[in-house]
Protein backbone atom coordinates (compact mmCIF):
# COMPACT_ATOMS: atom_id res chain seq x y z
CA UNK A 1 0.00 0.00 0.00
CA UNK A 2 1.37 3.58 -0.58
CA UNK A 3 2.07 6.01 1.87
CA UNK A 4 -0.71 9.03 2.48
CA UNK A 5 -0.16 12.12 3.93
CA UNK A 6 2.77 15.09 4.43
CA UNK A 7 3.19 18.77 2.49
CA UNK A 8 0.08 20.35 1.33
CA UNK A 9 -0.78 22.13 -1.44
CA UNK A 10 -3.63 24.31 -1.90
CA UNK A 11 -5.74 25.10 -5.30
CA UNK A 12 -7.98 26.73 -4.47
CA UNK A 13 -10.41 26.41 -7.67
CA UNK A 14 -13.48 24.64 -8.64
CA UNK A 15 -13.67 22.93 -11.74
CA UNK A 16 -9.75 21.47 -12.21
CA UNK A 17 -9.44 19.84 -15.53
CA UNK A 18 -6.96 16.89 -16.52
CA UNK A 19 -5.19 19.09 -19.42
CA UNK A 20 -4.40 21.62 -16.80
CA UNK A 21 -3.11 18.89 -14.62
CA UNK A 22 -0.84 17.33 -17.19
CA UNK A 23 -0.72 19.57 -21.13
CA UNK A 24 -2.16 17.29 -24.09
CA UNK A 25 1.58 17.68 -25.27
CA UNK A 26 3.07 15.43 -23.00
CA UNK A 27 0.77 12.65 -23.84
CA UNK A 28 3.29 11.35 -26.44
CA UNK A 29 5.72 10.03 -23.14
CA UNK A 30 5.47 6.57 -22.67
CA UNK A 31 6.87 6.42 -19.54
CA UNK A 32 5.01 8.01 -16.28
CA UNK A 33 8.60 9.23 -15.38
CA UNK A 34 9.08 11.23 -18.19
CA UNK A 35 6.14 13.38 -16.59
CA UNK A 36 7.14 14.80 -13.94
CA UNK A 37 8.60 17.92 -14.75
CA UNK A 38 4.96 18.95 -16.22
CA UNK A 39 2.52 18.88 -13.37
CA UNK A 40 -0.12 21.51 -13.34
CA UNK A 41 1.82 23.90 -16.08
CA UNK A 42 -1.45 24.84 -17.45
CA UNK A 43 -3.15 25.45 -14.18
CA UNK A 44 -5.12 28.84 -14.64
CA UNK A 45 -4.61 29.79 -10.75
CA UNK A 46 -3.68 33.76 -9.94
CA UNK A 47 -0.12 33.40 -8.30
CA UNK A 48 0.61 29.66 -8.71
CA UNK A 49 4.12 29.13 -9.58
CA UNK A 50 4.28 24.95 -10.54
CA UNK A 51 7.97 25.51 -9.97
CA UNK A 52 7.60 26.60 -6.48
CA UNK A 53 9.28 24.88 -3.82
CA UNK A 54 6.16 24.32 -2.33
CA UNK A 55 4.35 22.42 -5.68
CA UNK A 56 7.50 20.75 -5.88
CA UNK A 57 7.45 19.16 -2.06
CA UNK A 58 3.74 18.57 -2.26
CA UNK A 59 2.44 15.17 -0.85
CA UNK A 60 -1.47 16.20 -0.79
CA UNK A 61 -3.44 18.12 -2.33
CA UNK A 62 -6.56 20.15 -1.50
CA UNK A 63 -8.81 21.54 -3.78
CA UNK A 64 -12.52 22.52 -4.51
CA UNK A 65 -15.39 21.18 -6.63
CA UNK A 66 -15.30 19.08 -9.59
CA UNK A 67 -11.61 18.57 -8.86
CA UNK A 68 -10.43 16.24 -12.21
CA UNK A 69 -12.66 17.11 -14.92
CA UNK A 70 -11.84 16.69 -18.69
CA UNK A 71 -9.97 14.14 -20.01
CA UNK A 72 -9.74 10.51 -19.31
CA UNK A 73 -5.80 10.39 -19.42
CA UNK A 74 -4.75 8.98 -16.10
CA UNK A 75 -1.69 10.60 -17.26
CA UNK A 76 -2.85 13.25 -14.70
CA UNK A 77 -3.08 11.04 -11.82
CA UNK A 78 0.74 9.05 -12.39
CA UNK A 79 2.16 13.08 -12.68
CA UNK A 80 1.05 13.30 -9.40
CA UNK A 81 2.46 10.00 -8.23
CA UNK A 82 5.78 10.40 -9.56
CA UNK A 83 5.39 13.71 -7.78
CA UNK A 84 4.82 11.94 -4.38
CA UNK A 85 1.35 13.13 -4.49
CA UNK A 86 -0.78 10.42 -3.51
CA UNK A 87 -3.62 11.87 -2.21
CA UNK A 88 -6.33 14.43 -3.39
CA UNK A 89 -8.80 15.94 -1.06
CA UNK A 90 -11.48 17.25 -2.63
CA UNK A 91 -15.20 18.85 -2.22
CA UNK A 92 -15.90 16.72 -5.23
CA UNK A 93 -14.19 14.68 -8.01
CA UNK A 94 -15.06 14.10 -11.73
CA UNK A 95 -16.08 10.39 -12.08
CA UNK A 96 -12.84 9.30 -14.61
CA UNK A 97 -10.20 11.51 -12.38
CA UNK A 98 -11.77 9.54 -9.26
CA UNK A 99 -11.86 6.28 -10.30
CA UNK A 100 -8.35 6.51 -11.91
CA UNK A 101 -7.05 7.27 -8.53
CA UNK A 102 -8.05 4.29 -6.72
CA UNK A 103 -7.17 2.01 -9.94
CA UNK A 104 -3.41 3.47 -9.14
CA UNK A 105 -4.10 2.13 -5.54
CA UNK A 106 -4.66 6.43 -4.59
CA UNK A 107 -6.74 8.50 -2.45
CA UNK A 108 -9.60 10.26 -4.08
CA UNK A 109 -11.26 11.74 -0.71
CA UNK A 110 -14.24 14.00 -0.87
CA UNK A 111 -14.93 16.15 2.61
CA UNK A 112 -18.19 18.66 3.34
CA UNK A 113 -18.26 21.58 1.86
CA UNK A 114 -17.92 23.31 4.93
CA UNK A 115 -14.59 21.22 6.11
CA UNK A 116 -12.93 21.85 2.49
CA UNK A 117 -13.77 25.78 4.16
CA UNK A 118 -11.94 25.03 6.98
CA UNK A 119 -8.65 23.56 5.53
CA UNK A 120 -8.56 26.60 3.22
CA UNK A 121 -8.83 28.77 5.96
CA UNK A 122 -5.80 26.63 8.25
CA UNK A 123 -4.20 25.90 5.26
CA UNK A 124 -1.83 23.62 7.26
CA UNK A 125 1.52 22.51 6.00
CA UNK A 126 1.12 19.15 6.80
CA UNK A 127 -1.85 17.10 6.52
CA UNK A 128 -1.84 13.36 7.67
CA UNK A 129 -4.47 10.91 6.54
CA UNK A 130 -5.37 7.60 8.66
CA UNK A 131 -7.15 5.31 5.83
CA UNK A 132 -8.23 2.58 8.64
CA UNK A 133 -9.88 5.06 10.69
CA UNK A 134 -10.97 7.17 7.89
CA UNK A 135 -9.49 10.59 9.36
CA UNK A 136 -8.26 13.40 7.88
CA UNK A 137 -5.59 15.16 10.33
CA UNK A 138 -4.38 18.50 10.05
CA UNK A 139 -3.34 21.17 12.70
CA UNK A 140 -4.43 19.46 15.85
CA UNK A 141 -8.41 18.78 14.28
CA UNK A 142 -9.67 15.64 12.67
CA UNK A 143 -12.23 15.47 9.56
CA UNK A 144 -13.96 12.13 8.78
CA UNK A 145 -14.56 10.76 5.42
CA UNK A 146 -15.89 7.49 4.13
CA UNK A 147 -14.70 5.64 1.21
CA UNK A 148 -16.61 3.12 -1.06
CA UNK A 149 -15.86 -0.36 0.25
CA UNK A 150 -14.54 -1.51 -3.24
CA UNK A 151 -12.88 1.84 -3.36
CA UNK A 152 -11.06 0.83 -0.17
CA UNK A 153 -10.52 -2.91 -1.19
CA UNK A 154 -8.72 -1.42 -4.49
CA UNK A 155 -6.07 0.96 -2.27
CA UNK A 156 -5.31 -1.97 -0.17
CA UNK A 157 -4.67 -4.21 -3.20
CA UNK A 158 -2.62 -1.78 -4.51
CA UNK A 159 -4.99 -1.16 -7.40
CA UNK A 160 -7.33 -2.34 -9.73
CA UNK A 161 -5.33 -4.83 -12.45
CA UNK A 162 -3.78 -6.48 -9.26
CA UNK A 163 -7.50 -7.17 -7.46
CA UNK A 164 -8.98 -7.88 -11.00
CA UNK A 165 -6.36 -10.04 -12.35
CA UNK A 166 -6.81 -11.86 -8.67
CA UNK A 167 -10.32 -11.63 -8.79
CA UNK A 168 -11.94 -12.37 -12.74
CA UNK B 1 -40.24 -0.65 -10.35
CA UNK B 2 -39.15 0.42 -13.63
CA UNK B 3 -35.88 0.73 -15.16
CA UNK B 4 -33.64 2.86 -17.33
CA UNK B 5 -32.34 2.14 -20.22
CA UNK B 6 -29.09 1.91 -18.35
CA UNK B 7 -29.98 0.16 -15.54
CA UNK B 8 -31.50 -2.16 -17.78
CA UNK B 9 -27.96 -2.77 -19.74
CA UNK B 10 -26.23 -3.18 -16.53
CA UNK B 11 -28.69 -5.54 -15.47
CA UNK B 12 -28.03 -7.62 -18.56
CA UNK B 13 -24.25 -7.51 -17.58
CA UNK B 14 -23.58 -7.63 -14.22
CA UNK B 15 -20.68 -9.70 -13.13
CA UNK B 16 -19.96 -8.72 -9.85
CA UNK B 17 -21.16 -6.17 -6.87
CA UNK B 18 -17.08 -5.65 -5.32
CA UNK B 19 -18.75 -3.69 -2.63
CA UNK B 20 -20.06 0.01 -2.06
CA UNK B 21 -22.48 0.60 -4.75
CA UNK B 22 -20.16 0.00 -7.20
CA UNK B 23 -20.31 -2.99 -10.41
CA UNK B 24 -18.49 -5.08 -12.26
CA UNK B 25 -20.14 -5.48 -15.42
CA UNK B 26 -19.05 -7.69 -19.03
CA UNK B 27 -17.86 -5.43 -21.40
CA UNK B 28 -19.14 -5.82 -25.37
CA UNK B 29 -16.46 -3.62 -26.81
CA UNK B 30 -13.02 -2.55 -25.94
CA UNK B 31 -11.54 0.51 -28.50
CA UNK B 32 -8.27 1.55 -28.51
CA UNK B 33 -6.39 4.49 -29.40
CA UNK B 34 -2.88 5.31 -29.86
CA UNK B 35 -2.36 7.77 -27.13
CA UNK B 36 -3.55 6.04 -24.05
CA UNK B 37 -3.62 2.41 -25.30
CA UNK B 38 0.52 2.26 -25.47
CA UNK B 39 1.33 2.78 -22.32
CA UNK B 40 -1.19 0.75 -20.95
CA UNK B 41 0.23 -2.45 -23.62
CA UNK B 42 4.04 -1.57 -22.13
CA UNK B 43 2.71 -1.95 -18.30
CA UNK B 44 0.87 -5.04 -19.58
CA UNK B 45 4.16 -6.66 -20.49
CA UNK B 46 6.17 -5.31 -18.12
CA UNK B 47 4.07 -7.51 -15.88
CA UNK B 48 4.60 -10.41 -17.95
CA UNK B 49 0.16 -10.03 -18.63
CA UNK B 50 0.46 -9.38 -22.66
CA UNK B 51 -2.67 -10.77 -23.15
CA UNK B 52 -6.16 -9.75 -25.11
CA UNK B 53 -9.35 -11.65 -23.16
CA UNK B 54 -11.01 -11.48 -26.59
CA UNK B 55 -9.54 -10.11 -29.97
CA UNK B 56 -12.52 -9.87 -31.96
CA UNK B 57 -14.14 -7.60 -29.00
CA UNK B 58 -11.10 -5.06 -29.43
CA UNK B 59 -11.02 -2.19 -31.43
CA UNK B 60 -8.18 -0.32 -32.25
CA UNK B 61 -7.23 2.63 -34.49
CA UNK B 62 -4.45 5.45 -35.24
CA UNK B 63 -6.60 8.69 -35.23
CA UNK B 64 -5.21 11.30 -32.49
CA UNK B 65 -1.97 11.95 -34.38
CA UNK B 66 -1.81 10.64 -38.39
CA UNK B 67 0.21 11.14 -39.76
CA UNK B 68 2.85 10.31 -37.08
CA UNK B 69 4.56 13.60 -36.15
CA UNK B 70 7.56 13.12 -34.49
CA UNK B 71 9.34 9.72 -33.10
CA UNK B 72 7.34 9.84 -30.12
CA UNK B 73 4.35 10.03 -31.95
CA UNK B 74 5.52 7.40 -34.63
CA UNK B 75 6.35 5.28 -31.40
CA UNK B 76 2.86 5.32 -30.16
CA UNK B 77 1.35 3.97 -33.68
CA UNK B 78 4.37 1.70 -33.58
CA UNK B 79 3.57 0.18 -30.40
CA UNK B 80 -0.58 -0.21 -30.73
CA UNK B 81 0.36 -1.49 -34.60
CA UNK B 82 2.39 -4.48 -33.26
CA UNK B 83 0.15 -5.41 -30.46
CA UNK B 84 -2.72 -5.54 -32.74
CA UNK B 85 -0.98 -7.74 -35.36
CA UNK B 86 0.60 -9.53 -32.51
CA UNK B 87 -3.39 -10.36 -31.19
CA UNK B 88 -4.72 -10.85 -34.17
CA UNK B 89 -7.05 -7.45 -34.00
CA UNK B 90 -8.63 -7.80 -36.98
CA UNK B 91 -10.60 -4.48 -36.05
CA UNK B 92 -7.17 -2.11 -36.13
CA UNK B 93 -7.54 1.02 -38.74
CA UNK B 94 -4.18 2.49 -40.00
CA UNK B 95 -2.84 5.21 -42.41
CA UNK B 96 -5.81 5.26 -44.93
CA UNK B 97 -8.60 3.36 -43.22
CA UNK B 98 -8.28 5.73 -40.11
CA UNK B 99 -10.42 8.07 -38.95
CA UNK B 100 -11.62 10.08 -35.16
CA UNK B 101 -12.67 6.91 -33.40
CA UNK B 102 -15.87 7.95 -32.27
CA UNK B 103 -16.86 8.91 -36.14
CA UNK B 104 -15.01 6.02 -37.13
CA UNK B 105 -16.84 3.07 -35.09
CA UNK B 106 -19.90 3.74 -35.53
CA UNK B 107 -19.56 3.74 -39.08
CA UNK B 108 -18.43 0.60 -39.15
CA UNK B 109 -21.68 -1.17 -37.35
CA UNK B 110 -19.56 -1.84 -33.92
CA UNK B 111 -21.91 -0.26 -31.52
CA UNK B 112 -25.64 -1.76 -31.18
CA UNK B 113 -28.04 -1.02 -28.93
CA UNK B 114 -27.32 -2.76 -25.17
CA UNK B 115 -23.87 -3.20 -25.35
CA UNK B 116 -21.49 -2.22 -22.99
CA UNK B 117 -18.27 0.14 -24.71
CA UNK B 118 -15.36 1.41 -22.98
CA UNK B 119 -12.31 3.32 -24.07
CA UNK B 120 -9.07 5.08 -22.98
CA UNK B 121 -10.82 8.48 -24.13
CA UNK B 122 -13.33 11.22 -22.30
CA UNK B 123 -15.76 11.15 -25.06
CA UNK B 124 -17.18 7.29 -25.61
CA UNK B 125 -20.03 8.68 -24.23
CA UNK B 126 -21.07 9.70 -28.16
CA UNK B 127 -21.43 5.93 -28.69
CA UNK B 128 -24.64 5.92 -25.86
CA UNK B 129 -26.57 7.47 -29.13
CA UNK B 130 -26.91 4.13 -30.16
CA UNK B 131 -28.93 3.33 -26.89
CA UNK B 132 -25.67 1.97 -25.52
CA UNK B 133 -23.50 2.51 -22.01
CA UNK B 134 -20.55 3.69 -23.96
CA UNK B 135 -17.93 5.38 -20.86
CA UNK B 136 -14.51 6.88 -21.02
CA UNK B 137 -12.40 5.60 -18.84
CA UNK B 138 -8.40 5.88 -17.63
CA UNK B 139 -5.61 3.49 -18.86
CA UNK B 140 -5.78 1.30 -15.70
CA UNK B 141 -9.40 0.57 -16.86
CA UNK B 142 -8.34 -0.10 -20.26
CA UNK B 143 -5.69 -2.71 -19.02
CA UNK B 144 -8.41 -4.76 -17.15
CA UNK B 145 -10.72 -4.47 -20.11
CA UNK B 146 -8.05 -5.49 -22.70
CA UNK B 147 -7.09 -7.98 -20.03
CA UNK B 148 -10.35 -9.71 -18.51
CA UNK B 149 -12.92 -7.99 -20.49
CA UNK B 150 -14.55 -6.45 -17.51
CA UNK B 151 -14.91 -2.82 -16.04
CA UNK B 152 -16.42 -1.26 -12.95
CA UNK B 153 -18.62 1.41 -12.14
CA UNK B 154 -21.12 2.92 -9.45
CA UNK B 155 -24.61 2.29 -9.98
CA UNK B 156 -26.26 4.94 -12.45
CA UNK B 157 -28.17 7.59 -11.54
CA UNK B 158 -29.77 8.84 -14.77
CA UNK B 159 -30.79 12.77 -15.87
CA UNK B 160 -34.14 12.66 -18.02
CA UNK B 161 -33.13 15.22 -20.35
CA UNK B 162 -36.59 16.23 -22.42
CA UNK B 163 -35.90 17.84 -26.02
CA UNK B 164 -39.36 19.41 -27.11
CA UNK B 165 -40.25 22.24 -30.01
CA UNK B 166 -39.14 22.83 -32.91
CA UNK B 167 -35.29 23.17 -34.25
CA UNK B 168 -35.23 26.79 -35.65
CA UNK B 169 -33.62 27.19 -39.21
CA UNK B 170 -29.67 27.20 -38.23
CA UNK B 171 -29.90 25.66 -34.57
CA UNK B 172 -28.36 22.07 -34.20
CA UNK B 173 -27.84 19.57 -31.96
CA UNK B 174 -24.48 21.40 -31.06
CA UNK B 175 -26.31 24.61 -30.14
CA UNK B 176 -29.03 22.20 -27.82
CA UNK B 177 -26.09 20.28 -26.17
CA UNK B 178 -24.04 23.89 -25.33
CA UNK B 179 -27.42 25.40 -23.96
CA UNK B 180 -28.03 22.09 -21.84
CA UNK B 181 -23.99 21.87 -20.37
CA UNK B 182 -24.79 25.88 -19.63
CA UNK B 183 -27.69 24.89 -17.16
CA UNK B 184 -26.15 21.88 -16.16
CA UNK B 185 -22.35 23.44 -15.44
CA UNK B 186 -19.45 21.42 -15.97
CA UNK B 187 -20.39 19.24 -12.73
CA UNK B 188 -23.92 19.16 -13.04
CA UNK B 189 -24.19 15.04 -14.22
CA UNK B 190 -21.28 14.06 -12.30
CA UNK B 191 -21.70 10.04 -11.88
CA UNK B 192 -24.79 10.24 -13.60
CA UNK B 193 -26.33 9.29 -17.39
CA UNK B 194 -27.67 12.23 -19.45
CA UNK B 195 -30.84 10.54 -21.12
CA UNK B 196 -31.64 12.31 -23.97
CA UNK B 197 -35.82 11.82 -25.06
CA UNK B 198 -38.74 13.69 -26.55
CA UNK B 199 -39.93 14.82 -30.02
CA UNK B 200 -36.91 16.38 -31.17
CA UNK B 201 -34.44 13.65 -30.28
CA UNK B 202 -36.99 10.99 -31.94
CA UNK B 203 -36.53 13.45 -35.43
CA UNK B 204 -32.67 13.72 -34.48
CA UNK B 205 -30.45 11.84 -37.39
CA UNK B 206 -27.82 9.76 -35.64
CA UNK B 207 -25.11 12.40 -36.65
CA UNK B 208 -27.09 14.60 -34.70
CA UNK B 209 -27.57 12.58 -31.58
CA UNK B 210 -24.01 11.37 -31.42
CA UNK B 211 -22.92 15.00 -31.34
CA UNK B 212 -25.19 15.38 -28.21
CA UNK B 213 -24.34 12.32 -26.47
CA UNK B 214 -20.67 13.28 -27.09
CA UNK B 215 -20.67 16.43 -24.99
CA UNK B 216 -22.31 14.82 -22.50
CA UNK B 217 -19.19 14.67 -20.36
CA UNK B 218 -18.97 17.89 -20.92
CA UNK B 219 -21.46 18.29 -17.71
CA UNK B 220 -19.65 15.18 -15.70
CA UNK B 221 -22.16 12.61 -17.63
CA UNK B 222 -20.48 9.44 -17.46
CA UNK B 223 -22.82 8.71 -20.68
CA UNK B 224 -25.53 10.41 -22.55
CA UNK B 225 -28.24 8.06 -24.06
CA UNK B 226 -30.95 8.20 -26.70
CA UNK B 227 -33.42 5.48 -26.69
CA UNK B 228 -32.60 2.98 -29.70
CA UNK B 229 -35.50 3.18 -32.69
CA UNK B 230 -36.21 3.51 -36.37
CA UNK B 231 -33.11 6.30 -37.26
CA UNK B 232 -31.11 3.83 -35.21
CA UNK B 233 -32.10 0.50 -36.92
CA UNK B 234 -31.45 2.31 -40.21
CA UNK B 235 -27.91 3.39 -39.59
CA UNK B 236 -27.23 0.17 -38.32
CA UNK B 237 -29.26 -1.79 -41.27
CA UNK B 238 -26.46 -3.07 -43.48
CA UNK B 239 -24.47 -4.73 -40.16
CA UNK B 240 -27.86 -6.49 -39.03
CA UNK B 241 -29.93 -7.48 -42.25
CA UNK B 242 -28.98 -10.64 -41.47
CA UNK B 243 -29.88 -10.90 -37.65
CA UNK B 244 -33.26 -9.66 -38.53
CA UNK B 245 -36.44 -10.74 -41.43
CA UNK B 246 -37.56 -6.81 -41.80
CA UNK B 247 -36.24 -3.20 -40.35
CA UNK B 248 -39.40 -3.20 -38.21
CA UNK B 249 -38.24 -6.81 -36.57
CA UNK B 250 -34.86 -4.96 -35.25
CA UNK B 251 -36.97 -1.37 -34.01
CA UNK B 252 -39.32 -4.47 -32.30
CA UNK B 253 -36.76 -5.98 -31.16
CA UNK B 254 -34.46 -2.71 -29.78
CA UNK B 255 -37.48 -1.56 -27.92
CA UNK B 256 -36.26 -4.03 -25.11
CA UNK B 257 -33.77 -1.51 -23.86
CA UNK B 258 -36.49 1.47 -23.86
CA UNK B 259 -36.38 2.89 -20.07
CA UNK B 260 -39.71 2.04 -18.42
CA UNK B 261 -42.62 4.37 -18.32
CA UNK B 262 -42.09 4.17 -14.68
CA UNK B 263 -38.37 4.05 -14.26
CA UNK B 264 -37.00 6.36 -11.54
CA UNK B 265 -34.77 9.21 -12.94
CA UNK B 266 -32.91 11.34 -10.57
CA UNK B 267 -33.52 14.68 -12.38
CA UNK B 268 -35.35 15.70 -14.88
CA UNK B 269 -34.77 18.24 -17.28
CA UNK B 270 -37.20 19.80 -19.83
CA UNK B 271 -35.89 22.14 -22.62
CA UNK B 272 -38.30 23.82 -25.57
CA UNK B 273 -35.82 24.54 -28.19
CA UNK B 274 -38.24 26.16 -30.36
CA UNK B 275 -36.87 29.79 -29.49
CA UNK B 276 -33.20 28.42 -29.26
CA UNK B 277 -30.65 30.47 -30.91
CA UNK B 278 -26.93 29.81 -32.28
CA UNK B 279 -25.06 29.35 -28.84
CA UNK B 280 -21.23 29.79 -28.46
CA UNK B 281 -18.54 29.11 -25.51
CA UNK B 282 -16.37 32.16 -24.31
CA UNK B 283 -14.23 30.88 -21.56
CA UNK B 284 -12.39 28.05 -20.65
CA UNK B 285 -14.67 26.02 -20.08
CA UNK B 286 -17.54 24.08 -21.60
CA UNK B 287 -20.87 25.77 -19.49
CA UNK B 288 -19.45 28.94 -20.18
CA UNK B 289 -21.53 29.48 -23.02
CA UNK B 290 -23.83 33.02 -24.76
CA UNK B 291 -26.05 33.55 -27.27
CA UNK B 292 -23.89 34.23 -30.54
CA UNK B 293 -25.15 37.32 -30.84
CA UNK B 294 -23.38 38.27 -27.64
CA UNK B 295 -20.10 37.66 -29.09
CA UNK B 296 -20.51 39.24 -32.45
CA UNK B 297 -17.34 41.12 -33.71
CA UNK B 298 -14.54 39.06 -31.84
CA UNK B 299 -11.87 38.86 -33.71
CA UNK B 300 -10.94 35.13 -34.63
CA UNK B 301 -7.79 34.04 -36.37
CA UNK B 302 -8.64 30.19 -37.09
CA UNK B 303 -11.64 28.16 -37.96
CA UNK B 304 -11.65 24.53 -37.18
CA UNK B 305 -14.35 22.65 -38.45
CA UNK B 306 -14.05 18.49 -37.10
CA UNK B 307 -13.55 16.16 -34.56
CA UNK B 308 -15.53 13.81 -33.18
CA UNK B 309 -18.41 16.14 -32.33
CA UNK B 310 -18.86 17.81 -35.56
CA UNK B 311 -16.77 16.04 -38.19
CA UNK B 312 -19.46 14.47 -40.08
CA UNK B 313 -21.05 14.23 -43.14
CA UNK B 314 -23.73 16.02 -42.43
CA UNK B 315 -21.37 19.26 -40.48
CA UNK B 316 -19.36 19.46 -43.57
CA UNK B 317 -22.87 19.69 -45.95
CA UNK B 318 -23.84 22.35 -43.07
CA UNK B 319 -21.05 24.74 -42.89
CA UNK B 320 -21.37 24.81 -46.58
CA UNK B 321 -24.47 26.28 -46.71
CA UNK B 322 -22.52 29.60 -45.54
CA UNK B 323 -19.16 28.62 -47.17
CA UNK B 324 -20.22 27.87 -50.53
CA UNK B 325 -19.44 30.49 -53.02
CA UNK B 326 -17.96 32.77 -50.09
CA UNK B 327 -14.35 32.98 -49.67
CA UNK B 328 -12.51 32.80 -46.06
CA UNK B 329 -12.21 36.44 -44.47
CA UNK B 330 -8.48 37.88 -44.97
CA UNK B 331 -6.40 36.68 -42.41
CA UNK B 332 -7.95 33.81 -41.17
CA UNK B 333 -7.20 30.45 -41.62
CA UNK B 334 -9.77 27.77 -42.24
CA UNK B 335 -9.10 24.04 -41.29
CA UNK B 336 -11.57 20.98 -42.17
CA UNK B 337 -10.84 17.88 -41.14
CA UNK B 338 -13.11 15.17 -42.61
CA UNK B 339 -13.74 12.64 -39.72
CA UNK B 340 -13.31 9.45 -41.42
CA UNK B 341 -12.25 7.74 -44.53
CA UNK B 342 -15.67 7.66 -45.71
CA UNK B 343 -16.70 11.08 -44.90
CA UNK B 344 -13.89 12.17 -47.03
CA UNK B 345 -14.74 9.72 -50.32
CA UNK B 346 -18.37 10.67 -49.46
CA UNK B 347 -17.42 14.48 -49.34
CA UNK B 348 -15.18 14.49 -52.66
CA UNK B 349 -18.15 12.47 -54.64
CA UNK B 350 -20.34 14.94 -53.99
CA UNK B 351 -18.08 17.88 -54.46
CA UNK B 352 -17.81 19.48 -50.96
CA UNK B 353 -14.06 19.12 -50.67
CA UNK B 354 -13.93 20.65 -53.56
CA UNK B 355 -16.16 23.44 -52.15
CA UNK B 356 -14.03 24.21 -49.35
CA UNK B 357 -10.98 24.33 -51.10
CA UNK B 358 -12.41 26.85 -53.61
CA UNK B 359 -13.49 28.97 -50.42
CA UNK B 360 -9.76 28.85 -49.11
CA UNK B 361 -10.16 26.46 -46.35
CA UNK B 362 -7.27 23.96 -45.66
CA UNK B 363 -8.57 20.10 -46.19
CA UNK B 364 -6.25 17.38 -43.87
CA UNK B 365 -6.69 13.75 -43.44
CA UNK B 366 -9.23 12.02 -41.30
CA UNK B 367 -7.54 12.93 -37.75
CA UNK B 368 -8.24 14.74 -34.68
CA UNK B 369 -6.06 17.05 -35.56
CA UNK B 370 -6.37 20.68 -34.13
CA UNK B 371 -8.77 19.42 -31.50
CA UNK B 372 -6.24 18.69 -28.81
CA UNK B 373 -3.74 20.63 -30.27
CA UNK B 374 -1.03 17.61 -30.74
CA UNK B 375 -0.18 17.71 -33.86
CA UNK B 376 -1.36 19.99 -36.71
CA UNK B 377 -3.57 23.65 -36.34
CA UNK B 378 -2.23 24.27 -33.07
CA UNK B 379 -2.84 28.32 -32.12
CA UNK B 380 -0.15 30.60 -30.86
CA UNK B 381 -0.47 32.46 -28.08
CA UNK B 382 -3.01 34.92 -28.21
CA UNK B 383 -4.36 33.34 -31.10
CA UNK B 384 -7.87 32.61 -31.51
CA UNK B 385 -10.32 29.98 -33.03
CA UNK B 386 -13.87 29.09 -34.03
CA UNK B 387 -14.29 25.42 -33.53
CA UNK B 388 -16.91 22.69 -33.80
CA UNK B 389 -14.80 20.59 -31.62
CA UNK B 390 -15.75 19.94 -27.51
CA UNK B 391 -13.28 21.53 -25.36
CA UNK B 392 -12.01 25.26 -24.59
CA UNK B 393 -9.92 24.12 -22.17
CA UNK B 394 -6.95 26.48 -21.52
CA UNK B 395 -4.00 25.70 -23.57
CA UNK B 396 -6.46 22.62 -25.15
CA UNK B 397 -5.80 23.94 -28.74
CA UNK B 398 -2.17 25.19 -27.91
CA UNK B 399 -0.61 27.49 -24.85
CA UNK B 400 -1.76 30.71 -24.81
CA UNK B 401 -4.66 30.00 -27.40
CA UNK B 402 -8.34 30.91 -26.86
CA UNK B 403 -11.26 28.31 -28.12
CA UNK B 404 -15.22 29.33 -29.11
CA UNK B 405 -17.27 25.91 -29.31
CA UNK B 406 -19.87 26.37 -31.73
CA UNK B 407 -22.03 24.62 -34.19
CA UNK B 408 -20.59 23.80 -37.94
CA UNK B 409 -22.96 26.52 -39.22
CA UNK B 410 -21.25 29.39 -36.71
CA UNK B 411 -17.92 28.41 -37.56
CA UNK B 412 -18.69 28.60 -41.64
CA UNK B 413 -20.02 32.24 -40.79
CA UNK B 414 -17.40 32.98 -38.71
CA UNK B 415 -14.62 31.68 -41.21
CA UNK B 416 -16.35 33.98 -44.03
CA UNK B 417 -17.49 37.32 -41.47
CA UNK B 418 -14.15 36.71 -39.58
CA UNK B 419 -15.22 37.31 -36.38
CA UNK B 420 -18.37 35.62 -34.38
CA UNK B 421 -21.23 36.41 -35.58
CA UNK B 422 -25.31 34.94 -36.13
CA UNK B 423 -24.71 33.14 -38.85
CA UNK B 424 -28.45 32.83 -39.76
CA UNK B 425 -27.86 36.31 -41.57
CA UNK B 426 -25.72 34.02 -43.93
CA UNK B 427 -28.19 32.42 -44.62
S1 LIG C 1 -11.61 14.62 -31.98
FE1 LIG C 1 -10.90 15.64 -30.14
S2 LIG C 1 -12.34 15.11 -28.53
FE2 LIG C 1 -12.68 13.69 -30.26
S3 LIG C 1 -11.44 11.88 -29.77
FE3 LIG C 1 -10.16 13.23 -31.02
S4 LIG C 1 -9.04 14.52 -29.55
FE4 LIG C 1 -10.73 13.57 -28.45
Amino acid sequence: MKHFGGASLFLDRHDINTDEIIPAKYLTENSKLDLKPYMLEDLRLEGFDPASAEARAARVIVSRQNFGCGSSREHAVWVFEVNGINVVIAESFARIFRQNMFNCGMLAIELPSADIATLFAARPAEIGVDLEQGLVKADGREFFFTLNSFDRDLVRAGGWLAYADRKY
Amino acid sequence: MGQTITEKIFAAHHRDSPGGDSVVLDIDVVMCHEITTPIAINDLMERGMDRVFDPDKIKAVIDHVTPSKDSKTATQAKILRDWARRHAIRDFFDIGANGVCHALFPEKGFIRPGYTVIMGDSHTCTHGAFGAFAAGVGTTDLEVGILKGVCSFRLPQTIKVTIKGELPTGVYAKDVILRLIKELTVKGATDAIMEFVGPVVDRLSMESRMTLCNMAIEAGATCGVCLPDRVTAQYLWPFIDEQYDSLDQAVADFKRWHSDPDAVYARELTLDVSSLVPQVTYGYKPDEVMDAAELEGTRIDQVYIGSCTNGRLEDLREALRILAGRSVAPGVRGIVSPATPHVYAQALSEGLIQQFVAAGFCVTNPTCGACLGMSNGVLAPGEVCASTTNRNFNGRMGKGGMVHLMSPLSAAAAAVAGCITDPRKYL
